[in-house]
């Protein structure tokens, strides 16, 4: 009945390597699973090559165009060399979010430590990025074009606080919609359950009504499922614009 | 920007929201454990006693720090190498022939103008040709006509002067006629009423004057 308990990390596997606890876990599980499911899409869909494609080949054609545009459009052309990185982060977040609305599945985009670590990647990588670019002409990008001069003191540490702040509501923002999704799904179905146990008969009345709000969650669930996906990778698409372009 | 402008909003937008609803849920979610947890028969209220988020148990960060680096590692190595060269290769070959058959229907509709442009053409010729024919035909007629009526006008005026000729020596013949008459009545007369022989000169000259007189 704990709505948390999904979120419980447990280990299939014990390795321990140089000190730390690396066992394969349930959230490894779906990782690999994820990966797998990707490249079996991406693979498979494409065996045949066709000139006119077929369902599987359309769906793995679909997701390269999807997130072509999306880098096009928001990163811009010069972004073209990183389309394989944001196709990555778009796939693994929109597969890990998508296999969680399996029930009994784990969703490791719920996890903060998973999702922090995502963002961190793309803040890593967007600032070495700009780092190489422009050198050390990057960091004028911490002062507006055109603000005055005495505002300095006060623009630059807003700039600098919110730029190390990007990996921060990156990853919260998914991890709590994940989150916070999957653990009201499960809040509802145990109301369910509890009328049932609580009130007998008439349980099995009242309980309909959560599970009608469950039904409608599952299909919301599903929107913000591929939203959070799609909005991580357009907000890493701008940082690579920021990177390349340093406005 | 609007586009731009509209997805920060929505990116913000979301991550308020799911904020919002991960404190909300939590907060249920507690209440719900607890709840479970007091019951008689909870079967696994005493497995997390210690309660909290299982996100945030650092034991558990290395192993998920850990297979994420090596899952997303592979899947980047997988995609940048190997699945997206494959449908990029595909949409290329794709966009390739589209263009060629593009191009080529291109270069059969000019065909198909050229063609088009030499039949009207023919048909403008021929149709140029054929008023110019029409154009001579009604010319010809034109001056058949006019010779004809000319030749017409001509033979009528021809005539027309033959008659007046005729009539006006049958005029001269009648006025001869009855000069002649009167000249001799003249002579006739007076020699029967005065017994004066007028001689043939005289009279004449009087029925001259007289008709010289009548006539003006």
């Amino acid at each position: 009945m704990d709505p948390l308990h999904q979120f419980q990390i447990h280990s299939l596997f014990q390795i321990v390597l140089g000190g730390y606890d690396v066992s394969f876990t349930n959230s490894a599980f779906y990782m690999v699973v994820a990966v797998a499911a990707i490249y079996a899409l991406l693979v498979m869909g494409m065996a045949n090559k066709s000139m006119v494609p077929g369902r599987l080949q359309s769906l793995a054609e679909m997701s390269y165009e999807f997130v072509a545009n999306l880098v096009r459009d928001n990163a811009g052309h010069d972004a073209r060399p990183y389309f394989p990185f944001v196709f990555a982060i778009f796939m693994f977040v929109l597969i890990g979010n998508m296999i969680g609305m399996i029930p009994y599945t784990f969703t490791f985009t719920s996890h903060i430590i998973v999702t922090f670590a995502l963002a961190a990647t793309v803040f890593v990588f967007v600032t070495i990025l700009a780092l190489l670019k422009h050198g050390l002409h990057f960091f004028t990008f911490f002062m507006p074009h055109g603000a005055p001069v005495a505002l300095a003191p006060i623009l630059i540490p807003i700039e600098v606080i919110s730029y190390v702040m990007r990996p921060v509501s990156l990853s919260i923002r998914l991890f709590a919609n994940m989150m916070a999704g999957h653990t009201m799904l499960k809040v509802f179905a145990g109301f369910t359950v509890m009328m049932i146990s609580g009130l007998g008969a008439l349980g099995f009345v009242t309980g309909l009504v959560p599970l009608a709000i469950n039904v409608a969650l599952t299909g919301f669930e599903f929107l913000v499922a591929f939203l959070q996906a799609y909005v991580f990778s357009i907000l890493t698409c701008l940082y690579i614009r920021d990177a390349l372009e340093l406005h | 920007m609007p586009n731009l402008l509209a997805k920060g909003r929505l990116a913000r937008w979301s991550g308020v929201a799911g904020a919002s609803l991960v404190t909300l849920t939590t907060m249920a979610g507690t209440v719900l454990a607890a709840a479970a947890e007091h019951a008689p028969d909870a079967a696994h209220g005493g497995e997390h006693a210690s309660g909290g988020l299982p996100q945030l148990n650092p034991a558990n960060f290395p192993t998920q720090i850990f297979w994420l680096a090596l899952t997303f590692g592979v899947l980047y190595y997988l995609m940048s190498k190997k699945a997206l060269p494959r449908v990029a290769e595909v949409l290329e070959a794709r966009q390739e022939r589209i263009s060629r058959d593009l191009a080529k229907a291109a270069q059969l509709k000019e065909q198909a103008e050229a063609v088009l442009a030499q039949v009207e053409a023919a048909l403008a010729g021929a149709r140029s040709e054929a008023q110019a024919l029409i154009g001579k035909a009604s010319a010809d007629i034109e001056a058949n006509n006019q010779a004809r009526q000319a030749a017409l006008n001509a033979d009528i005026a021809e005539r027309l002067r033959t008659a007046e000729a005729s009539i006006a020596a049958a005029k001269e013949q009648a006025l001869t006629n009855i000069r002649t008459a009167s000249t001799d009545i003249v002579r006739d007369i007076t020699g029967r009423l005065a017994g004066v022989e007028v001689d043939q000169a005289q009279a004449d000259a009087a029925v001259a004057a007289v008709l010289e007189e009548r006539r003006g």
